[in-house]
């Protein structure tokens, strides 16, 4: 509609993160249980956009969702001295605590997908206690490399063009045009190098085999939810983490593929909806499961 | 019960893709830049095909012996009679997934598959557009 508002705001936190200090773009809508959003590899905040103004969902959850540093609005530190960006498991899981930390957020849900499905792992090896819930979506402990990312970053291939054709691939192809579209744009406008640092913590220091066995789903829950068109992490990856993780709960999403909170946000909210109802419940009777 | 693809209905299948690419105007001017001599399709006996400024100009089920390539996909009438299916399953929606799951094999110089990577799924997956229209 004409001259319709959209009801998020975004702002900047300044968040000290291992010494160094980031200007950290989020945006927020809603009231009630802190639901921190992580995008996926190369992209940014924008892929939550649907879900920070779902009329619904924000009645329960004051939904966050952030650009991680060298993403998005959240520009690099001003310490950075232009070596290689590589994240690493260590500072993906200080920047985040460090952020619910600056905002100072009660025991918030943190919502991830692609990397930040398997940081969500992370958090739940390491830090329960510090979250109300935690939920993967396209997680899993590992998954098998299906290409090479040096070609993510070099000068005689376009970055933008190769980074959204390669994952163009993970798209279900039942997600309408406009959003698979929006979904890619996204990967076009990432940094240079910025996608293949973060894959730098997917494909070589987040490994997650033999570790998720840790997790304590009695301390916080843990919600596992895949597209059935993922072929980067597979429902069969997800099965195979979830089944090391007692009291892990794993919803496979038909029509979905690796991005479906923005490839195609009406049929992510039919999967996602119920998660949320359960952890608000949960939350009211924390004797029931989700420990609030 | 699935049927069991027809590698004589893969090779007529890919023999309309020049016409389809001269019908799709976009996608030219997507591989405007591109320059190749590449092989594509069925694993067993792949066509030639000579790309100038995103334009087939050669596309020849029997090539001359000792022709030179730059990179080569080639994969499985499954996987082919998959990819083109008007809304395709799981694992058969993608060149790469298709490899992923060893049903198709990329081989060669892959820089110029690289650098012009939506271009190839698109003009692969040109055959899947005249299936919808069969089957509407």
């Amino acid at each position: 509609m004409n001259g319709e508002i959209e009801p998020m705001v975004g702002r900047y936190v300044h968040v000290d993160i291992g010494g160094d200090m980031h200007r950290i773009y989020f945006e927020e809508n809603g009231s009630g249980i802190p639901l921190v959003c992580l995008h996926t590899a190369g992209a940014d905040g924008r892929q939550w956009r649907h879900l920070l103004t779902d009329r619904e969902l924000t009645k329960n959850f004051r939904i966050i969702a952030l650009d991680m540093p060298w993403h998005g609005k959240s520009n690099p530190p001003a310490s950075w001295n232009g070596d290689e960006y590589q994240l690493t498991t260590k500072r993906y899981t200080e920047t985040i605590r460090a952020f619910c930390k600056a905002l100072k957020l009660d025991k918030p849900v943190v919502m991830g997908c692609s990397i930040g499905g398997r940081i969500v792992l992370n958090l739940a090896i390491d830090h329960p206690a510090e979250f109300r819930a935690l939920i993967g979506l396209e997680a899993a402990d590992f998954q098998q490399p299906w290409y090479d990312t040096t070609w993510l970053n070099r000068p005689d291939v376009h970055g933008g063009e190769v980074c959204a054709a390669l994952v163009s691939g993970l798209i279900a192809p039942q997600s309408p045009k406009a959003t698979r579209d929006e979904t890619l744009w996204a990967y076009k406008q990432g940094g240079p190098g910025v996608f293949k640092g973060d894959l730098y913590f997917y494909r070589v220091d987040g490994d997650l085999r033999g570790k998720v066995q840790k997790i304590d789903t009695a301390i916080c829950s843990l919600y596992l939810l895949t597209g059935e068109y993922d072929f980067s992490c597979t429902p069969e990856d997800t099965r195979r983490t979830a089944a090391a993780i007692p009291g892990a709960r794993v919803t496979i999403m038909e029509e979905l593929g690796h991005f479906p909170m923005s490839e195609n946000p009406e049929q992510f909210r039919r999967y996602i909806a119920p998660v949320l109802a359960e952890i608000t419940k949960a939350t009211a009777s924390p004797k029931q499961g989700v420990h609030a | 019960m699935t049927q069991a693809p027809n590698a004589d209905a893969v090779t007529q299948a890919f023999s309309d893709i020049p016409a389809l690419l001269e019908a799709a105007p976009a996608l030219q001017t997507r591989g405007r830049f591109l320059d190749c001599d590449c092989r594509l399709g069925p694993m067993e006996q792949p066509f030639f095909v000579s790309i100038r400024a995103g334009r087939i100009v050669e596309f020849t089920a029997q090539p001359s012996l000792m022709r030179s390539w730059r990179f080569s996909y080639r994969a499985t009438p499954l996987a082919w009679s998959g990819y083109w299916k008007p809304m395709p399953k799981p694992g058969f929606h993608d060149l790469l997934a298709l490899t992923k799951r060893g049903e198709a094999v990329l081989e060669g110089d892959l820089h110029p598959f690289m650098t012009h990577l939506q271009y190839f799924k698109d003009l692969l997956a040109l055959p899947r557009l005249r299936q919808a229209k069969a089957a509407a």
